[in-house]
């Protein structure tokens, strides 16, 4: 067992772990935090997808050993903690989630796809979104739900 | 702590602890204010709440509680249902508190399945919400000393007519409830509706975007292990020894136990590993080294001979279901025929939660059980059964579910947490890998579709579908005797071949027996028939020379089937010549009591096949949300292609060889075409709409790409790259 200490969305974290556990269990069951979604544990599903410095990470992937120094993770609750972010306001918008298990990877690999692509393609969201699996089948809605925020981000 | 209770979702902001004053007024729905919007009441069951049906409670302060008897999996019922009490009772879902039914006898059947929930629930949920609403304009009457007649309610309160007197529902809960509760309540008509039929947003849907909706995974409990669980790398193999030394030096696992699977026609072994978190159970468990017997499992579980099986049955003649037309002396006698067969591969429901469950076995003999589930009603005479327990002792708190699609209906997943709980007597977590979910089953079975029809003076006039296979019925119930024709099959046809009228018509069944563990799946027989049933269709058309929707049109006489086909070819510009590489084709089944019809576009470049578009129409009669309609057919189409062009379950030698997403593909976003769905408008009575939208889809597909390529495919899953 080993000390880390680890900032999740702005707070922060001293967690006595071994240290191989994954991030996604440190989250879900060391920190409470189980919005973020465990659904592979192979990289093949991006239910567990959080970011890691603004980038898309599938925390299933990550040791707590080998999370970098003053790295900053944000999960599903601290997008839209206080306001609902724009994404999340087109999905319910659009009504996008069936079973909603998958939408919090698919929020967050959305959410960092607009902060570096403002207006992406169909093209872009694709490649964002293909480590993403939806098995309820709300891809078509994610697209347009992904178009009607970047809309509304330009705004 | 999450999810201690089966509250759905509740009204926002006025949510805080709330005990009523008045013992004799009984109901106390106490309100956690630390608020998170979802699953956090507790109904109290200490007094008796004013309830005409178990389905509707009322208490002294206005707050409104409905029970959903339908659990929720993606399906939408956590709106469709309890909005159909709340149109009748006059009250918005704004107003409501809804909390997911407990498996209790009193709310009757509780399964989530066979698309069946608005269709069973449509008249009796509706009465429920008028009766009680009768009743509480019956208390304001006597209240007011006016006839009924004077009285109307709305908004969750009684008015009197042209006054601006009202009372609420909470003022005269208690009165009603005394009142005679009327058997032939009058119920809206269709054009006063303010609920069904009206897109409005389902409420859960914020808790869905932000992490706040709890599922079966999310369940903590005070003083809970965990547990993963090592099946058999061929299901039904015995452990012989086990080495467990390196599992319990790992930090963090406290045990390893023999364990048991419970599956509904048989049971399996297992070891169980048990510790303070899930991921130091799931590294126990890697590290566990177990000897098993799997005696003769090597031959039983091995697709290949099952499908070398099935095709050698082609040449028999089968059981048949049903004959018009002296269909084979006139077959034997054609000249312009067709005899071929159609393949289907046995598959997985992968949800993307995995199966699991939070159980406590206690000392005294009492069970609490959390857990994701389509059917509360069922398992808990089930697990009662199983822990040899009286069902009044067992609680079963019916969790979201992260997907199902007939998987969660099968409940070995929590009998294993009860047996684990019951030999530690503390809350066990049970939670499956997606490994173990991918190569333990139950599956939906392969199955061959022998075809043959015939055309005379250009017309389709024989047709028989020879259904070959393993059945549900008999592997898994036990229910089927080996002179029977599975009737659960004959059924998916629609008593018949899917209402075309042909002069000779004939459906016929051949078991063919394995050990593969089968059970439902998203309209398990009606996707695995119509494969078949939709591409011969399309090859007898073009043998008769015909445009293959023209040639349904001609053999339907159901106006239902004809208006819908006749909307998709509108709506998918059905008629409009393609470009060159470019096909569409067209499919049209009914189940569920439910037509759905597809269109699908695919083009060919660089030697692989695109899926561009893909159209459905849909026939549900009326329906309580159009939004959920058309979403329920957008997910078939996805799982309906997945089913069509990603690869199956297979066994070789004892062992299936998917075990992830890595090797068990869905599609993918990149994969996606664009879609459309329409949904009919009429007055039929409410037909099904989580599974209809599944069937038409692949052969639509296959018959898309015979229309681009000229290439027949008769085998699924079907390879998009060209030889
Ligand atoms: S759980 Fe991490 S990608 Fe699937
Ligand atoms: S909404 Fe169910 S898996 Fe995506």
């Amino acid at each position: 067992m080993a000390k880390y200490t680890v900032n999740v969305n702005r707070r922060r974290y001293e967690v006595e772990a071994e240290p191989d556990v994954p991030l996604l269990w440190i989250l879900r069951d060391y920190l409470g935090l189980k919005g973020t979604k465990f659904g592979c544990g192979i990289a093949a599903c991006g239910a567990c997808t959080i970011h890691l410095n603004g980038n898309p990470v599938r925390s299933c992937q990550l040791r707590i050993s080998a999370i970098p120094k003053n790295s900053e993770i944000t999960t599903i609750e601290g997008v839209g903690a206080t306001v609902l972010h724009p994404v999340q306001q087109a999905w319910i918008e659009l009504q996008v989630p069936q079973c909603g298990y998958c939408q919090s990877g698919q929020i967050m690999s959305a959410v960092a796809l607009l902060e570096k692509t403002p207006d992406p393609t169909d093209k872009d969201i694709d490649s964002a979104l293909a480590g993403n699996l939806c098995r309820c089948g709300t891809y078509d809605r994610i697209r347009k739900a992904i178009h009607l925020a970047a809309g509304e981000l330009k705004n | 702590m999450h999810s201690t209770d089966n509250t759905l979702f509740k009204p926002g902001r006025r949510d805080f602890i709330r005990k009523s004053g008045l013992a004799t007024l009984g109901l106390v729905i106490g309100i956690d204010s630390t608020a998170r919007a979802f699953n956090i009441t507790r109904l109290t069951e200490s007094v008796t709440p004013f309830e005409v049906s178990p389905f509707i409670l009322i208490d002294v302060h206005n707050n409104i509680t409905i029970v959903n008897p339908r659990n929720d999996m993606g399906q939408g019922t956590i709106h469709s249902v309890p909005a159909m009490i709340a149109e009748e009772l006059e009250v918005t879902l704004d107003q409501v508190t809804i909390i997911q039914s407990d498996g209790k006898a009193k709310y009757g059947p509780q399964t989530s399945g066979g698309s069946s929930s608005i269709r069973t629930l449509w008249l009796p949920l509706r009465k429920a919400g008028a009766a009680t609403k009768e009743m509480l304009i019956n208390a304001a009457a006597r209240r007011w000393d006016v006839p009924a007649q004077a009285c109307y309610a709305s908004g969750g309160k009684v008015f009197k007519k042209d006054s601006d007197v009202s009372l609420t529902y909470g003022q005269l809960a208690e009165e009603a409830s005394r009142l005679e509760v009327p058997r032939e309540p009058a119920l809206k008509q269709r054009t006063d509706f303010r609920i069904i039929g009206k897109d409005l947003k389902r409420k859960e849907i914020p808790a869905r975007v932000t992490g706040k909706a709890v599922y079966g995974i999310d369940v903590e409990v005070p003083g809970m292990v965990y547990a993963a669980i090592l099946h058999s790398p061929m299901i039904f193999g015995k452990v012989v020894t086990i080495d467990d030394s390196d599992t319990l030096k790992i930090p963090g696992v406290l045990r390893v136990i023999r364990s048991e699977r419970k599956m509904i026609h048989c049971d399996t072994d297992s070891v169980a590993v048990i510790a303070s978190n899930w991921w130091a159970a799931s590294k126990g468990k890697n590290a566990l080294k177990v000897q098993w017997d799997h005696a003769g499992l090597a031959e039983k579980l091995h697709t290949d001979t099952y499908f070398e099986q099935c095709h050698a049955q082609v040449k028999t003649e089968g059981i048949n279901h049903h004959e018009t037309g002296d269909f084979k002396r006139k077959f034997d006698s054609a000249t312009s025929r067709l005899d071929v067969t159609y393949e289907t591969p046995f598959l997985a429901h992968v949800p993307l939660e995995p199966e699991n469950t939070t159980a406590h076995v206690r000392q005294d003999g009492s069970v609490e059980i959390w857990a994701p589930i389509q059917g509360p009603g069922e398992t808990l005479p089930d697990v009662a059964r199983y822990l040899n327990i009286a069902p009044e002792k067992i609680k079963i708190h019916p969790v979201l579910m992260g997907g199902s699609y007939g998987r969660k209906a099968y409940i070995d997943f929590v009998k294993e947490a009860c047996f684990l709980s019951s030999k530690l007597n503390v809350p066990v977590k049970v939670l499956w890998t997606r490994e173990d979910d991918i190569t333990q089953g139950p599956y939906r079975p392969g199955m061959l579709s022998h075809m043959q029809g015939f055309i005379e003076d250009g017309k389709i006039t024989g047709f028989h579908h020879h259904i070959i296979g393993e059945s549900i019925l008999r592997q898994v119930f036990k229910g089927l005797a080996d002179n029977e024709a599975d009737p659960w099959m004959g059924e998916a046809l629609g008593e018949g071949n899917n209402k075309y009228r042909f002069k000779a018509d004939k459906v016929s069944w051949t078991n063919v027996k394995t050990e593969i563990p089968i059970m439902w799946w998203r309209a398990v027989n009606a996707s695995n028939l119509g494969w078949g049933q939709e591409c011969f269709m399309d090859e007898l058309a073009h043998l008769a020379g015909k445009d293959p929707l023209t040639a349904r049109l001609e053999l339907l006489e159901d106006e239902r089937y004809i208006k819908v086909l006749k909307t998709l070819a509108e709506k998918s510009d059905y008629y409009t010549p393609s470009r060159q590489g470019t096909g569409k084709g067209i499919a049209i089944f009914r189940s569920f009591g439910t037509i759905c019809a597809c269109c699908i576009t695919v083009s060919v470049r660089d030697k692989a096949i695109t899926i561009d578009k893909a159209v459905s129409v849909v026939d549900c009669g009326i329906y309580v949300s159009g939004d959920t309609v058309k979403a329920q057919t957008e997910g078939n189409i996805v799982m309906g292609l997945s089913a069509a062009i990603k690869g199956g379950i297979v066994f070789k030698n004892g062992i299936c060889q998917q075990s992830n997403y890595h090797n068990y593909h869905i599609m993918r976003m990149p994969e996606m075409p664009a879609v459309s769905v329409y949904v009919m408008e009429n007055d039929e009575a409410p037909g099904g709409v989580g599974e209809p939208g599944l069937p038409p889809v692949a052969p639509a597909l296959g018959n898309a790409i015979f229309a681009a390529t000229g290439i027949r495919i008769r085998k699924l899953p079907l390879d998009l790259t060209m030889p």
